[in-house]
């Protein structure tokens, strides 16, 4: 191809966007979509507000993370493979601003959020995690972003570390023999219901008689503060999010920003300050990611507080007591609990469907901790989470169409084959980690939860090692493609 | 649909990447403008949008001059004109 299309358009770097009228209506379509279901299950039971609430959150979050291209794949193998800070930059901004409403949150007494255990898990997790997350191209929110872009390949990732976790979570016989046996004794201490069957899967004995023995507390607990709002701004957010975060952004502008900002202000150099002129430069570097982790940071904060009040107002603990109530108890745990964190979350719904169609096929995993006692296996239309990452898709399927940017994509088979494998490892190491980069990352640190930074750096040091794999990988095909040209 | 690089004239070269995702269309820039020498042109012909970004960034990071960005009409595939520092 040497020539542009005759129909090409001339765009400027900065172009004057026009949505195309036929856009403008698929993207209303949509957004009608949602509102009719929130409007017709309301008039059927007003108690599907809750649902609502995670679906209205779910498509803010979704218009955010496609306008902004948020991913956190993208910060990671960016950063490593071509040396762009954009989104690391966009993803720290949102930590700090999500890290501040949370502890506003905490304070009122409004937060849903439980600390995760500290341990190794998390770091081996991540690492699991972040290996998978680059073969696919995006991480368990950006995945879910750009099945709302069209993108086929997205969908068979999110597919994929969906079924994994069930089987992650599922798996026995010669894989009970892989867990200390100091886990397996430790689990029967527990004195589980005889239906869970701790002592049969893999997992069950890693969560019962290794997880559960570790302590969670956040980074306000952990200092000794009584004064929650000395806990909340000083400990959670100061110390477990601002102050990593600021610092891993100087780390990224000495590494891979100073330079460049440096060589196009030669003539002005005025040591220390034109240092922070270039620090700021790279923050507003990028006007679209950053205003996307305003957004987010803003939004994630919010929900909380949403979901709480929610909480408080039906009268309600947990989604299994507001779906028992309203004559729905297929599906729930056997404590008739549902899956149902009150913030931003990804993975484990997804799991929750998947188990679904898993459990239809004649498959019973009602007998993990995972799905049994902790999470159950509801109908995927009766999923109050589940509506966020639909109405996710639904979201970022509308800013696509509002920005000219929706494409119904099918993956070529090279693609569609690292979309499948490294949706697998995405799927171990979410349940190894207990989360995704969401649920064990973004929504811990900012919580004043230090395992977050723990499943951080695993995520870093994985995608670190996926980006080492993909750089040969791609060298390698690319020598081949030049291989007749003087280069 | 493989990636396709090809010569279509002195010192320009056709780098196309429809039909992959992230991070496939930017490492493949990277890699054919490493290889290339100064002054030469690509021609990247790319349909994933979040590539577009990390592109300018990367250029604008190594000093590559982005020549044309154009987009055809109705669709999300992009053809941009990229001459090696």
């Amino acid at each position: 191809m040497s020539s542009l299309p005759c129909n090409a358009v001339n765009v400027d770097t900065t172009p004057v966007l026009v949505t195309e009228p036929r856009n403008v209506i698929r993207a209303f379509l949509v957004l009608g979509f949602f509102a009719l279901v929130s409007l017709s299950t309301f008039a059927v039971d007003h108690r599907f507000i809750y649902f609502s609430a995670y679906l209205w959150f779910g498509f803010i979050y979704g218009m955010s993370l496609q306008y902004g291209r948020f991913c956190m794949a993208s910060a990671i193998r960016d950063l490593f493979a071509v040396g762009v800070p954009r989104m690391a930059v966009g993803i720290m901004i949102a930590v700090v601003l999500f890290s501040l409403i949370s502890a506003f949150v905490t304070v009122a007494g409004k937060s849903t959020f439980h600390p995760s255990p500290i341990g190794l898990y998390s770091v081996i997790g991540g690492l699991i995690f972040g290996i998978g997350m680059i073969y696919t191209g995006g991480c368990a929110s950006g995945s879910l972003y750009k099945t709302g872009e069209g993108s086929m390949a997205a969908l068979l990732v999110v597919l994929s570390l969906s079924f994994t976790q069930v089987f992650v979570v599922d798996a026995g016989g010669w894989m009970n023999h892989l867990v200390p046996t100091a886990w397996t004794q430790s689990a029967l201490a527990k004195g589980l219901p005889a239906a869970i069957t701790p002592t049969d899967g893999w997992y069950d004995q890693f969560l019962a008689g290794y997880v559960w023995d570790l302590t969670a507390h956040t980074v306000g607990e952990l200092l000794g503060f009584t004064n929650i709002i000395a806990a909340a701004f000083i400990g959670n957010s100061l110390i477990n999010s601002i102050i990593p975060a600021v610092l891993i952004l100087a780390g990224i502008y000495v590494r891979w920003y100073r330079k460049g900002y440096l060589r196009g202000n030669e003539a002005q150099y005025r040591g220390i300050s034109t240092e922070f002129a270039g620090y700021w430069s790279m923050i507003t570097a990028s006007k679209r990611t950053a205003i996307a982790g305003l957004v987010l940071g803003v939004a994630a904060g919010l929900h909380m507080w949403v979901m709480q009040g929610l909480q408080h107002r039906l009268g309600i603990a947990n989604a299994g007591e507001l779906l028992a109530g309203m004559g729905y108890t297929s599906g729930l745990s056997i404590q008739d609990t549902l899956f149902d964190p009150g913030y931003f979350y990804i993975t484990t719904q997804e799991a929750q469907a998947a188990a679904w169609i898993v459990q239809k096929l004649g498959f019973n995993v009602m007998d993990s901790i995972f799905f049994g006692l902790d999470n159950g296996v509801p109908n995927p239309l009766l999923n109050p989470v589940l509506w966020m990452s639909i109405a996710l898709i639904g979201g970022a399927a509308v800013m696509a169409l509002l920005n000219n940017e929706f494409k119904f994509k099918i993956p070529t088979p090279e693609i569609a084959t690292w979309a499948i494998f490294g949706g697998i490892l995405m799927g171990i190491g979410a349940r190894v980690g207990l989360g995704c980069n969401i649920g064990a990352f973004f929504a811990t640190v900012t919580n004043g939860d230090p395992s977050g930074w723990l499943f951080g750096l695993g995520m870093t040091v994985g995608g670190f090692i996926g980006v080492k794999f993909f750089n040969w990988w791609i060298e390698r095909k690319m020598s081949k493609e030049m291989a007749a040209f003087d280069l | 649909m493989a990636v396709k690089f090809e010569k279509v004239g002195d010192g320009t070269y056709v780098l196309d990447v429809q039909g992959y995702v992230c991070p496939h269309p930017q490492l493949y820039t990277k890699k054919g403008l490493e290889k290339m020498k100064q002054g030469e042109m690509l021609e990247l012909v790319f349909d994933n949008p979040s590539s577009g970004e990390s592109i300018v960034a990367m250029c604008k990071a190594e000093g590559n001059e982005i020549v044309s960005q154009e987009k055809e009409t109705g669709k999300t595939t992009m053809h941009w004109r990229i001459r090696k520092s």
